[in-house]
């Protein structure tokens, strides 16, 4: 389900600044260590770990602001290669950083005290918080899903997906809205990193492996479509967790053959409109 | 300066490397040596990109492939090298031409998008399939190709087995790149040419596009494939991450730090980077932060790469001196 946060990030950009952004996966890495960060700073126990989650999506909210507004908004319109390799390099230098900050060891965060203990479901043991993560993902969904349909900027941002020359036309300030598409894709996956932070290690690396996941998860349920990362999301968990049951070496594989077939059949998704 | 630019180029560089071993050390050949393997491997994507204006972001299939082919066939089943070598490109080839044949029906960021996921299922195979290409651990110990022979002949006798490899690169890949210069120059790489600038006139006067960029993404994918052969060689071992989606932004990197208007730019792209890389390492472990920094650079300021910036300043010296 933190898939589902990462990659709704992703489609976001895609849908309405026609971007494929690489760096969305640095952006959820530097969530996770930006929230051992805070934790670090605030201490455990609480209440503090929620705060340090939120600090963390809002300090990675506000780097992607930075970056779209010096760097990337000179690369709209221009051909996809320069775009892709941007993004790139942006994943390059803030790896990078990231390494020259918190090193190269493995940094944990341990669970909120309210959300430590499990419970059992048909004999197999479930931590509360993995719980809580399973429904916060769908909360989240609605949460974006109700901003994008029912609120002004939901409208300008939609309308900006389809046609952004008409909407500048009409008044909107459609500078400014691409940088705010792009403080919340970054929000969402800085978010997508904190809140995962207790459940998997941080390590370098761990933003080109889960980029790819959140590419396979976009692409098969339409790029640019909200809920059809949704269902991109739980369509892989299912190939995931199936695959593993039945062939277990060939999982991944099964993933990524999925991708390619989405795309032969129906490059816009399953749940996607073809691109014009 | 027109005298100049009707001397093959592409011969002089070719017998100047071949002498790389007689004034530098066996660091300077093993350096030359990747360089070499790494300018092919940009050049066969070259004809992709920058040819025909299909953006691949999973060229690194190829190479893996090519790489895996050679390796197994001479580790494991002992085939001699004048055989292996030729299957990297038939094996990478043929995968290219059946990955190939469902990319060419997308179009831009959708195919970047198919080439990404073909390239990460020959990756995923690469990396699970344990018996034969020794999955995660890779395939250690390939031997070089059998130059007994060699060793026995006067002048060239009694030299390191790695600079007889290198020797051996730098003519093949020699070779390679004069007939790649040869398919970029001939009424298939012009009608390539066409279809980048307008795909759809193309179609108008009759051409096939999509058979045609089939053939170019085929023909790119032998020659990253030989190029892997011979990496894999040099390397002493075949690793899954040659097919890792970071490897093709790698390769993407230098064909566009190189310039992917010119037929050389993505060779230069190559030497340029794999020196600097050489420097900038002994230096500081954050490689690649630096290259981070380099590509930004280049998007902003040179978008035409090395090669581009070069010709700009060439026509702008000529401006002047006509002035």
């Amino acid at each position: 389900m933190f898939l589902f946060l990462i990659a709704s990030g992703l489609s976001l950009i895609f849908g309405v600044l026609r971007v494929l952004n690489f760096a969305h996966g640095t952006f959820y890495m530097l969530g996770a260590y930006s929230a051992y960060q805070f934790v670090q700073w605030l201490g455990a126990g609480g209440g503090r770990f929620w705060i340090a989650a939120l600090a963390a999506a809002l300090a990675v909210a506000a780097l992607g602001g930075v970056v779209e507004r010096l760097l990337f908004r000179h690369l709209y319109g221009k051909e996809e290669l320069y775009q892709l390799l941007f993004t790139y390099a942006l994943v390059l230098i803030l790896s990078d950083a990231a390494k020259m900050i918190w090193g190269t060891q493995q940094k944990s965060v341990s669970r909120p005290s309210a959300l430590t203990g499990s419970f059992q479901v048909f004999g197999a043991t479930v931590p509360h918080y993995n719980l809580f993560i399973l429904l916060l993902g769908p909360a989240i969904a609605l949460a974006v899903w109700f901003v994008l349909q029912r609120t002004r900027v939901g409208r300008f941002i939609r309308a900006a997906a389809l046609d952004r020359e008409t909407l500048g036309a009409l008044g909107v300030n459609v500078d400014a809205l691409y940088t705010w598409v792009f403080v919340i894709a970054s929000f969402l996956g800085g978010l997508g990193g904190a809140l995962i932070s207790p459940m998997r290690a941080t390590t370098p690396g761990m933003d080109t492996e889960i980029i790819v996941e959140a590419f396979v998860v976009v692409v098969i349920g339409g790029l640019g479509s909200f809920w059809g990362t949704f269902l991109g999301a739980i369509v892989y968990g299912q190939v995931l967790s199936f695959g593993i049951l039945f062939f277990p070496r060939f999982s991944i594989f099964a993933v990524f053959a999925l991708m390619a077939g989405v795309l032969i059949i129906r490059p816009w998704g399953l749940l996607g409109r073809p691109l014009k | 300066m027109a005298r100049l630019g009707r001397l093959p180029w592409g011969l002089v560089l070719t017998i100047a490397a071949l002498f790389v071993p007689a004034v530098g050390s066996r660091f300077y050949v093993f350096l030359a040596n990747d360089i070499v393997i790494w300018a092919l491997f940009a050049t066969s994507l070259n004809l992709l990109v920058g040819v025909t204006g299909l953006v691949s972001f999973g060229h690194a299939a190829y190479f893996g492939i090519g790489a895996y082919t050679t390796g197994l066939l001479m580790k494991k089943l002992a085939v001699p090298f004048v055989l292996a070598f030729p299957a990297a490109a038939l094996l990478a080839g043929g995968l290219a031409l059946v990955f190939g044949f469902f990319c060419v029906r997308l179009t831009r960021i959708y195919f970047a998008m198919l080439t990404l996921a073909f390239a990460q299922i020959v990756w995923a195979i690469c990396f699970k399939w344990n018996e034969v290409t020794g999955g995660e651990q890779g395939m250690p110990e390939i031997p070089y190709p059998d130059f007994d022979r060699l060793t026995a002949l006067p002048l060239i006798g009694g030299w390191r087995t790695s600079e007889y490899f290198y020797f051996l690169t730098v003519i093949l890949v020699g070779l390679c790149l004069w007939l790649l210069r040869r398919i970029v120059g001939s009424p298939f790489g012009r009608m390539l040419a066409t279809i980048r600038e307008n795909a759809e006139r193309a179609e108008f006067i009759g051409v096939n596009v999509r058979r045609y960029e089939l053939a170019a993404f085929v023909l790119a994918g032998a020659f990253a494939g030989l190029a892997g052969g011979l990496f894999g060689i040099f390397n002493r071992g075949v690793f899954p991450d040659f097919a890792y989606w970071t490897k093709s932004s790698e390769v993407l990197i230098m064909t566009l730090l190189g310039g992917m208007g010119t037929f050389y730019g993505p060779a230069l792209g190559a030497l340029v980077l794999i020196l600097l890389n050489q420097q900038i390492v002994s230096y500081t472990e954050y490689w690649p932060f630096v290259l981070g920094v380099i590509l930004v650079v280049l998007l902003f300021v040179f978008p035409g790469g090395l090669a581009g910036a070069a010709q700009t300043l060439a026509r702008r010296l000529r401006r002047v001196r006509h002035a």
